[in-house]
């Protein structure tokens, strides 16, 4: 026999996973976008640093001369995204899911305690449910993005009829440059997302299909309630 | 607190996970099946089936929202700059008689008019200094200047005319065309167009007159107007043949 414990609803499984394959055609389409006009650098005193990006990526993944198919893409399964996340967003209000992932009052000290564990610095975690609070800082502002991603790109597709929206982020062109750096920032999140889940396990990545997570054994014998149980067994809970 | 805990055995957790994992992965499948699908679909116009009628689709939703009270900010003459970059030269042929040029437009009735640049510019003069946007995603400041387009249709009697759906545009050799609905036509920022920062347009801006229209994407600014004509149907596009969005709005 082993114990089991809910973790993740089964609309939250399916958002999440309708919203990866979606984003993936997202960011790729607004690559062949991007390449016809891709003028931004990150650099001082005229050195460049990096510049996005560089040649040799748009030969090897045959991004050049493909802005109309990019545009057909990105300006389709947009809808798809806005309306899938804003499903997710409605979700987390209705069912009080949100409790679980938008920042508590404890957040930031809890987070810097998050961060010395992960780093070995001190042991032990504050008592916590679902979502430590470095993950709560995390999946929150991700959620934000995911807004900004839709506001930047709303202005930047109807500048003249949205010309509130493209004026409060700044213009057409700081737009385009937001617009930019939330899909960096979003591919970023996605990289360490992978990351954590990797260190997580299987137990963890399974949860996210399964919707639950099995509890180690002495969790069974001993009886211990939930609360110390994410306590001892952090490694299994806490980690994404 | 998620509070649902249950004491299951081995066999529960196997098959509960098994069958998720099932769909999950036909779930993968699905979208990579339906990735496959859509890549060999054929086109319409230059763009995969599926995606041209979202496109279509996505014109009927926005437009909507066009309105002649939304207006293009403008900024001072000091702001535009001297350099306009010329990005296509699509129908601005060498072989090009300036002297002969009339402007041809052929009405509803079949009738065609012949309007030369001196009945042009006696109309009023509107300035205009705006973002201009090219689809390829730079934009460029830019000073310009001519004929609102909804004051040429007054002056000559048009107004039957634009309450067709288009209204389509050509170069005098045919090589670039447009179309483009009257709604944005009559936008009070569209202007025929035959000067550029305060001196006649350069040749390859399209000399002696080219369309400004700034609810649209550069691709529909047609250079050297030969012919305009009105349809209720789409009428033909150089870059909607090529794959892009026929209303191109912005």
């Amino acid at each position: 026999m082993k114990k089991i414990v809910k973790k993740h609803p089964l609309a939250i499984r399916w958002l999440h996973w309708i919203n990866f394959p979606v984003l993936c055609v997202m960011v790729w389409s607004g690559l062949l976008i991007y390449w016809a006009n891709d003028i931004y650098k990150i650099g001082f005193n005229n050195k460049t640093v990096l510049k996005f990006f560089p040649d040799s990526f748009y030969k090897a993944l045959n991004i050049p001369f493909r802005l109309a198919e990019g545009m057909s893409l990105h300006f389709i399964f947009m809808w798809v995204f806005a309306i899938n996340g804003c499903i997710y967003f409605l979700y987390l209000l209705f069912s009080k899911e949100y409790k679980l992932i938008f920042p508590n009052k404890k957040v930031l000290k809890e987070s810097w305690q998050v961060i010395l564990h992960d780093l070995h610095i001190k042991r032990g975690l504050p008592p916590q449910i679902k979502y430590n609070a470095a993950q709560r800082l995390a999946y929150t502002g991700v959620i934000i993005l995911g807004f900004g991603m839709i506001a930047t790109g709303l202005a930047i597709y109807k500048p003249t009829q949205l010309y509130w929206l493209c004026a409060m982020l700044g213009g057409y062109e700081w737009a385009r440059i937001e617009h930019f750096s939330i899909t960096i920032l979003f591919t970023l999140f996605f990289a360490v997302h992978i990351i954590q889940v990797i260190i997580a396990g299987w137990n963890n990545f399974r949860s996210m299909i399964t919707g639950f997570e099995v509890l180690p054994d002495d969790a069974l014998k001993a009886g211990i309630s939930n609360e110390q149980l994410t306590q001892n067994t952090d490694t299994i809970i806490t980690n994404h | 607190m998620p509070s649902s805990e249950k004491i299951v055995s081995q066999s529960y957790i196997r098959n509960k996970t098994i069958f998720a994992f099932i769909i999950f992965i036909l779930f993968i499948a699905g979208c990579i099946a339906g990735w496959k699908w859509l890549q060999k679909q054929p086109t319409d116009q230059g763009a995969l089936k599926p995606l041209r009628a979202g496109l279509n689709y996505n014109e009927k939703i926005f437009s909507n929202i066009f309105s002649n009270n939304h207006l293009v900010k403008t900024y001072p003459v000091s702001q535009a700059v001297p350099k306009v970059r010329v990005n296509g030269d699509v129908g601005m042929g060498n072989n090009f008689d300036t002297a002969t040029w009339k402007l041809q437009v052929i009405k509803k009735t079949g009738d065609t008019l012949f309007i030369s640049m001196a009945q042009i510019k006696a109309l009023p003069k509107t300035d205009l200094v705006f973002d201009f946007k090219c689809i390829e995603g730079w934009s460029q400041v830019t000073h310009w200047a001519g004929v609102k387009f909804s004051d040429f249709v007054k002056h000559f009697g048009l107004d039957e005319d634009v309450k067709m759906n288009y209204t389509g545009l050509e170069t005098p050799d045919d090589e670039y065309y447009v179309g483009i609905d009257n709604k944005s036509m009559m936008h009070p920022q569209t202007i025929l167009c035959y000067e550029m920062n305060g001196a006649p347009l350069p040749m390859n801006q399209g000399y002696p007159l080219r369309l400004i229209i700034p609810v649209k994407y550069g691709i529909k600014h047609l250079k050297r107007i030969g012919t305009i004509y009105f349809s209720n149907t789409r009428p033909k596009d150089y870059w909607y043949e090529r794959g892009y969005d026929y209303y191109s709005g912005l």
